[in-house]
């Protein structure tokens, strides 16, 4: 690891001035992805701005359908949820099979939105929910959020807060991890709600996150496993690596979506 | 047996220390003055060095020095040495190229050592190793054994045409051709044994200390035979002599291999220490280790066994290509020769066995023994090839085999092996039974249900541990013996120390060698201490691997015993005035049989160290030491049966049931023997499910360079395993022991692959079967 100059933020505005005030500033969530990065010397911010002691950025409130989660709350937070879990116990299922109890001790919903990885787990939940993604300065909507590998619409500087979402009548998230590093080579999350099916693919597509709109027709027209048969996954549209071939990922979001439909069903 | 003698599951005494955190490895020594070292490394797979321009990373805060190739030479630094000489078939010898231990002129893979960055911080020198500017001139690379040895290959070594180090063979090819051309039935395959990176939980780390005020040098680092690394650097590498150099290897976490070799590190660090004038640590991280840590396997081969209308085999016939790295490291060259094609004959009767083998060299990490070396590929090749004929002979496999077992000992195989003893059916038999092999189609049927392939396969392998009597294995190219040492004090007031040249990296000899002790003098274990791992404590010892320190290192502690215990016999017949051959050990005393007199040890050391009443002209003192080699290998086997489940949809592989039967004849602790089994059956399961070295074959670049892409086996890739034993006792040794460390890791793999062909009915599976891999096999 580089050397860098470390600050602790107590709140979401001193964390911007500290951030946008220093040469090469990096905001630090759970440290889990951005740590890492570092010690392998891939990255050398000159200086690091801890979120993790705002109070403002913590925390869980659900009232009627509506979930907020505070940005700084922890994967293992959102898994043992008991108000998340009684809206949407499918959240709480994708937050569990993230990366492992440390990880999971330590990483952040904001942490993870932020940083988009392609096979990161919470971004197909955030479009399928099409949650809102709350920053220091706007709201922005899942689907503008989410822009490409490792990018998303946050200027500099700019600080998730929170995410919100209405909770869908029933929703299943199904992963197929990466038998290395088990995040996920296909990551299915369906939301059945009032406005109808939302299908979010993560793992797999060559641009990221997205949301498969012909799966999502197909359910509006018959929530069932089998009227995904017929859907065709494109294999020029996926992710292509040694732990799994284009035509490989396509099988896979398919057998995940029918997976999780069974599942939500 | 006693409560803590042989035969005992006795809680293991250096676990403590382990789980408390308090274990004292290389990267824990601190000694005053102690700087730090970073590794330039080659970022290229292939290039010329141009130049090294160190001026702005010696301005460096922090920075102490920067030592590289041209400096190593000029103080004449010997080149890293392969240490067993292979003869290619027309007699030439092989065609090692010079491994200097940083590289000069030439790299050859990423992560050849430049140069050492000595400063006062190991951040201080990582950040300098990474501002000096070599100039290099990259050259075409190749990764792969079978592309290496093809016309217009990239040239690696001027010693090597064609990249080829030696072309070896072994048996009868005329003889085993005339088999083939006869039998009845040929199978025939040709398999890949996947590279493997070895991942020891404590990555390497060295200590070069130079004391200019006595000349001399020690050295502590994470070795398998501290002895072993002393000879090899005073010998060859011109480092310091002998008896100016002291190698320390305390506490290793694990080895698998990867650490019996002298890396270039360690030999820097040294050399560095005397240059600068200051005590040099190193220590790898993860990545490092990846790219610089020995790997294992990785050989092309093609098998032809031929059978009789009767089905037993009449021939078989054996090629492969090994690709053995960039440089020849220190055992390369026997691994795929005398360590593997000497065990192609398995547990079957062959009249007719002959093997060609070439080495190559690559532009990747260089290759040498891991877990098993040589013994996987062999028995991965044979116990394919049965399950695979039993398929196409429409017979039962475990019918096949046992048809073609050798029963009568000693067997001398055509691959110059003797075996000298074993009963093969009783594994065999008691697998089947623990696995209900006959209820196998109903869970099959049942598991259809579920919409699962289930499958069954079976492997029943041999291997030759203990290695190795000195003579036979000097007779085949070996630079040293493999005899072992061992020394047993008897304190004076009782307590012992046994001296062992075996070095304990997580085997758990500190238990075992006590168990060994207590068992003969009838003393408990926490009254024997084990001293190994240091040069300056310790006698000449050959160090710890090919599951050699239970079959040798224990003999010797067991002959250097015999002498303790005719020595006390003498001194307890004259205190207790009763003839000599009257006297028996037992229960911590020298007794008189048949009477009630005895002398409890602690007096009789005691009356050996005071000397005021000995028999006449008897030394005092109670110490006595052994060298013990072995007369034969000793040959452990056993049967292991694999059930697995496939998803169709995604072509992940559970396995769902998985029983080894062993037999390791005499066996010390039952608890540590099934957790030797238990770790070498999850790295075989690694072999065979999760676990790949991958490179790019165009840029020689590791792809799998970290936990992210390389699949080491976890916890819940694992099924519980059910493990069972039998017993033949090993006739080439006074304990009757086999060796047990690497037998899991050896006989699992062709287990695994043989269940995953049978479910999904396709033979073609190459390792790792991973997700993808299954499922491309199904469509195909
Ligand atoms: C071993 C391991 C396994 C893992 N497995 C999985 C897995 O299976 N699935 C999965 O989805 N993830 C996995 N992860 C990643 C994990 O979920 C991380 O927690 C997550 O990617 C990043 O969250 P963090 O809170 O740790 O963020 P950090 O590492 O602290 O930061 C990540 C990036 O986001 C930025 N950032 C952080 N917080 C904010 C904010 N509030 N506003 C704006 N930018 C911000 C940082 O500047 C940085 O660029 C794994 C990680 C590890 C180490």
């Amino acid at each position: 690891m580089y050397e860098t100059n470390y600050h602790r933020a107590s709140s979401v505005a001193e964390a911007a001035s500290l951030v946008s005030g220093s040469d090469d500033g990096k905001l630090l969530s759970g440290g889990q992805t951005l740590i890492p990065t570092m010690k392998q010397r891939l990255a050398s911010p000159s200086d690091v701005v801890d979120l993790r002691h705002i109070a403002e950025l913590k925390g869980i409130t659900v009232s009627g359908s509506n979930v907020k989660i505070g940005a700084g709350t922890t994967h293992a937070e959102v898994a043992q949820s008991a108000e998340i879990n009684g809206v949407c116990p499918a959240l709480c299922g994708l937050a569990a099979h993230i990366g492992d109890p440390h990880v999971r001790n330590m990483g952040t919903i904001g942490g993870s939105i932020a940083n988009n990885d392609p096979a990161a787990d919470y971004p197909a939940a955030m479009v399928a929910l099409e949650a809102t993604i709350h920053t220091n300065s706007r709201d922005i909507s899942a689907a503008d959020f989410f822009v490409g590998l490792f990018e998303t619409a946050l200027g500099d500087n700019e600080i998730v807060t929170a995410v919100s979402f209405d909770a869908p009548s029933r929703a299943a998230y199904q992963k197929f991890p990466n038998p290395a590093s088990r995040y996920a080579m296909a990551g299915v999350f369906v939301a059945r709600g009032s406005s109808g099916t939302r299908v979010g693919v993560t793992g797999a597509g060559s641009d990221g996150v997205f949301r498969a709109s012909d799966m999502e027709a197909a359910l509006d027209a018959n929530f069932s496993a089998g009227s995904l048969e017929s859907i065709n996954v494109d294999p020029s549209a996926m992710l292509a690596d040694m732990h799994g071939s284009a035509e490989y990922r396509a099988n896979l979001v398919k057998v995940m979506a029918r997976r999780a439909v069974e599942a939500a069903a | 047996m006693g409560v803590e003698g042989i035969g005992a599951s006795v809680a293991r005494k250096e676990d403590k220390r382990f789980i408390t955190g308090k274990g004292r490895y290389t990267d824990d020594m601190i000694v005053p003055g102690m700087k730090h070292a970073a590794f330039v490394r080659s970022p290229h797979a292939h290039a010329k060095i141009r130049g090294i321009d160190k001026s702005e990373a010696l301005a460096m805060p922090g920075v102490i020095d920067i030592l590289d190739g041209k400096q190593l030479t000029a103080d004449a630094i010997g080149n890293i040495i392969c240490g067993w000489m292979i003869h290619s078939k027309d007699g030439s010898p092989m065609n090692m190229g010079v491994w200097r231990p940083l590289a000069e002129d030439t790299v050859r893979y990423v992560g050849d050592a430049v140069a050492i960055v000595v400063a006062d911080t190991k951040a201080q020198a990582r950040e300098a190793a990474e501002a000096v500017a070599v100039d290099y001139e990259e050259l075409a690379a190749v990764t792969e054994a079978v592309a290496a040895l093809k016309d217009g290959a990239p040239q690696i070594h001027p010693e090597a045409a064609n990249n080829q180090i030696f072309d070896w063979e072994i048996g009868s090819s005329a003889d085993v051709d005339a088999a083939i051309a006869n039998a009845a039935h040929v199978t025939e395959l040709d398999v890949v044994n996947n590279r493997l990176v070895p991942n020891a939980i404590e990555p390497r780390a060295a200590l070069g200390l130079y004391n200019a005020a006595e000349d001399h040098y020690t050295c502590w680092t994470t070795s398998q035979n501290p002895h072993v690394a002393r000879l090899v650097m005073s010998a060859f590498y011109n480092v310091a002599p002998e008896n100016k150099l002291r190698v320390i290897a305390p506490d290793v976490g694990g080895g698998f291999g990867s650490k019996i070799y002298i890396y270039p590190e360690e030999i820097v660090c040294l050399w560095a220490s005397k240059c600068t004038g200051v005590p040099v640590k190193w220590n790898c991280d993860r990545t490092e280790a990846f790219l610089t840590d020995a790997h294992g396997r990785d050989h092309v081969s093609n098998i032809k066994i031929a059978f009789d209308a009767d089905h037993r085999i009449t021939g078989l016939k054996v090629d492969t290509i090994a690709n053995l790295g960039a440089y020849m490291s220190l055992f390369s060259s026997s691994v795929p020769t005398y360590l593997y094609a000497t065990l192609l004959s398995g547990q079957y009767n062959i009249a007719n066995i002959h093997a060609n083998v070439r080495t190559v060299y690559t532009n990747t990490t260089p290759v040498d023994a891991y877990r098993g070396a040589g013994r996987p590929e062999a028995s991965f090749l044979i116990e394919r090839a049965m399950e695979t004929a039993a398929r196409e002979l429409g017979v039962s496999p475990a019918d096949l085999r046992r048809k073609n077992f050798i029963r009568e000992f000693p067997h001398e195989t055509p691959v110059i092996m003797t075996y000298d003893g074993g009963n093969f059916d009783a594994p065999l038999d008691a697998a089947m039974k623990a696995s209900d092999y006959d209820g196998f189609p109903a869970r099959k049927a049942e598991a259809a249900g579920r919409g699962k392939l289930r499958g069954i396969g079976m492997s029943c392998y041999i291997e030759a541990c203990g290695i190795a009597p000195s003579q036979a294995v000097g007779a085949l190219g070996a630079g040293v013996g493999l005899w072992e040492s061992a020394e047993v004090r008897v304190n004076a007031v009782g307590t012992i120390e046994v001296l062992t040249g075996s070095h304990s990296h997580g085997q758990g000899h500190e238990t075992t060698f006590a168990q060994l002790v207590a068992e003969r003098l009838g003393v408990g274990i926490d009254t024997v201490n084990i001293v190994h791992g240091d040069t300056d404590k310790v006698q000449m010892g050959m160090g710890t691997y090919g599951s050699r320190s239970g079959a040798v290192g224990m003999s010797a502690i067991s002959v250097a015993l015999d002498k303790v215990e005719a020595k006390a016999k003498k001194v307890a017949a004259h205190l207790l005035e009763a003839d000599e051959s009257d006297i028996v050990i037992e229960g911590g005393e020298l007794k008189v049989a048949g009477t009630d007199k005895s002398v409890p040890w602690f007096q009789l050391a005691l009356a050996c160290y005071t000397a005021h009443n000995l028999p006449e002209g008897m030394e005092p003192g109670l110490k006595e030491s052994a060298f013990f080699d072995p007369s034969n290998f000793s040959f452990p086997s056993g049967c292991y049966i694999c059930e697995v489940e496939v998803d169709p949809d995604t072509g992940k592989t559970d396995i769902v049931q998985f029983v080894a039967a062993d037999d390791f004849g005499t066996i010390i602790n039952p608890m540590i023997v099934d957790g030797q089994v238990h770790g070498g059956v999850a790295q075989g399961i690694g072999q065979a499910l999760l676990e790949g070295c991958v490179y790019d074959p165009d840029t020689g670049q590791l792809l799998t360079a970290s936990y992210m892409d390389y699949t080491m086996p976890r916890a819940d890739d694992l099924p519980s395993f059910s493990v069972l034993t039998t017993k033949t006792e090993s006739p080439s040794n006074p304990l009757g022991l086999k060796g047990c460390g690497e037998a899991g890791a050896i006989g699992s793999p062709p287990a695994v692959i043989n269940a995953i062909t049978d479910a999904i009915g396709n033979n073609n599976v190459p390792m790792p079967a991973s997700p993808q891999t299954v499922w491309a096999a199904l469509k195909a």
